[in-house]
């Protein structure tokens, strides 16, 4: 007999929450980092046009930057650090002696990091309404969470990746090391125009281009893309870093656990 | 009846390191087991393969006769490892909350508290804990799925004497509860105290599989150490009613139930003896008697 797989599914699930929110680190660079650099970027005139004889402001340009950001940075610090610290802490030993099934385990990782996501959307979606006075339809903004909800399962591999590639004590500054040159070379803070030419070429590659693409296109931004490639390149970054954690959590455990 | 754990001819190789060199072992229900040995010895590498954290070299594991990472055997076990971590910021009754949602039937939390002694903490955050508290609650862990089978691996490793006290306390609480408990030590003391059946352990094998009446009755003597200007040869011993010996350079060490006729004996052949030293027999002594040879 075993125990109840939903029970244990949401018993788990609380416990991520309540690691994540009672560690203010976390909880601070979730829920209010988003909203200091949409300050800084989004609330210079933010009725007036993003770009010359556009019709999209830039409030709600950046908002829709800095949501694509939020939601990968979400994913890739919870992930990379969360996964880091428990494997320096050993709590992997425990657990994986325990009966829960490690799907379990990644699943609820899985759902406290959509869970989390989802709020620090919608208190940036909420500052962004009465700051910036942005007014979207209802359903863009659901398809603002739908569209980055989907396509942040890339950035969840990429976050199991480095947690199982990075140590303990170095892991939050690997996953700043990578993930802001990703995010200013994917142009979410700052015009692509205004960085070197190579990057300008690496640019509409990296794996933040497609996801902030999408997050454009439902203001009517004209994105380079169309929204199916721009899901079919966060799709092959999901493959790719989903066998790179896979290699990365292979490695780790075979020092460990065989 | 299915063993509720099981060695067949298990080795385990680290490398080059034989930890484990062919050890058999059948743990019936309701057994409460001690695995006794120095660092090193096999004990916690035993431990993880019945576990299923590690995989064998050679030979097999079972638990309840399934391979041991089968989620209905891991459901009737619960376990307590050295060098393990839990989140630091969850609280003590939501952290055994958590793991007795692992467990088909869990005890109610209030009795895990209870058992563990843990009442005063349960609303503490992990990361205040003292080493002690700590212990407890990774004991509490173990129990808090009424297992039928409860791995202790080394549960008072750290502990001061008091703590220790009150913690073999606790863990003889729930031993009455009727429960198959195997539990690694290096105190034959913590064995003879908790366990049925003692098994030692060294150097990857076992040397001894017994009551700890049996076990110590081995080891009833003393220890007789001295230096002497010459090294002894075995002649020198001959007819004496030691039961090991060793000798290095000129530094003796000698096992007996009668120290004094041994040590008349000696005095009569012309031995001379500086830094004699009689002692009683601990756990190192215990393996001098069970491999006739020192530990180290």
């Amino acid at each position: 007999m075993t125990a109840n797989y939903p029970r244990m599914l949401w018993m788990q699930f609380t416990a991520e929450f309540l690691k994540f929110w009672r560690v203010p680190a976390f909880a601070f660079f979730s829920l209010a980092l988003p909203l200091i650099i949409f300050i800084f970027f989004g609330l210079r005139d933010p009725t007036s046009p993003y770009a010359p004889g556009s019709s999209i402001a830039t409030g709600a340009f950046v908002m829709a930057s800095m949501a694509a950001y939020t939601v990968g940075n979400v994913m890739v610090f919870s992930f990379g650090i969360g996964v880091a610290v428990e494997r320096g802490q050993k709590q992997d030993v425990l657990l994986r002696a325990s009966p829960l099934p490690p799907a379990i385990y990644l699943l609820a990782k899985i759902i406290n990091a959509l869970v989390f996501s989802f709020l620090a959307l919608t208190v940036l979606f909420v500052f962004a309404h009465f700051a910036a006075s942005v007014n979207l339809a209802a359903t863009s903004w659901l398809s603002l969470i739908g569209r980055l909800l989907l396509g942040s399962l890339a950035f969840i591999m990429l976050g199991f990746a480095l947690g199982y590639l990075a140590g303990p004590n170095s892991a939050p500054a690997v996953v700043n090391v990578i993930y802001l040159p990703i995010a200013f070379g994917s142009g979410i803070f700052i015009p692509t125009q205004f960085l070197p030419d190579f990057i300008r070429w690496l640019s509409p590659y990296l794996p933040l281009s497609p996801f902030a693409q999408l997050a454009w296109d439902v203001l009517g931004v004209k994105t380079d893309r169309t929204v199916f490639s721009n899901f079919a390149l966060l799709g092959a970054y999901t493959i790719g870093f989903f066998l790179l954690a896979l290699w990365a959590y292979r490695r780790d455990t075979s020092l460990k656990f065989t | 009846m299915t063993a509720a754990a099981q060695l067949v001819d298990a080795t385990k190789k680290y490398g080059n390191l034989e930890a484990l060199k062919g050890v058999s072992l059948n743990i019936e229900i309701g057994e409460v087991v001690a695995m006794l040995g120095p660092n090193g010895a096999g004990k916690t590498t035993s431990i993880s393969l019945l576990l299923g954290l590690r995989k064998p070299t050679t030979g097999t594991a079972k638990l309840f006769g399934l391979n041991p990472t089968d989620r209905h055997a891991r459901s009737r076990a619960g376990v307590m490892l050295q060098e393990s971590g839990v989140p630091e910021v969850l609280k003590v009754s939501e952290l055994i909350d958590l793991f007795r949602s692992y467990y088909p039937s869990p005890m109610p939390t209030g009795r895990v508290v209870e058992l563990a002694g843990l009442e005063d903490k349960a609303q503490s955050q992990i990361r205040g804990l003292s080493g002690g508290q700590r212990q407890r609650l990774y004991f509490a862990l173990a129990i808090c799925g009424d297992p039928e089978l409860i791995f202790l691996d080394e549960p008072t490793v750290g502990l001061d004497v008091e703590s220790r006290r009150a913690f073999i306390q606790s863990i003889k609480g729930f031993i009455a509860s009727g429960k198959t408990i195997v539990l690694t030590t290096h105190y034959l003391e913590e064995a003879d105290e908790l366990a049925e059946r003692v098994v030692v352990i060294d150097h990857g094998l076992i040397i001894a599989d017994a009551s700890p009446d049996e076990i110590k009755a081995k080891v009833v003597g003393r220890k007789i150490t001295f230096s002497s200007t010459r090294a002894l040869t075995s002649a020198d011993l001959e007819g004496l009613p030691i039961t090991a010996s060793e000798i290095k350079d000129h530094h003796h060490t000698l096992m007996t139930a009668e120290p004094e006729a041994v040590l008349r004996e000696l005095f009569r052949r012309g031995v001379d003896i500086h830094d004699l030293e009689v002692t009683g027999a601990g756990l190192e002594e215990a393996f001098l008697s069970l491999t006739g040879r020192a530990d180290k």
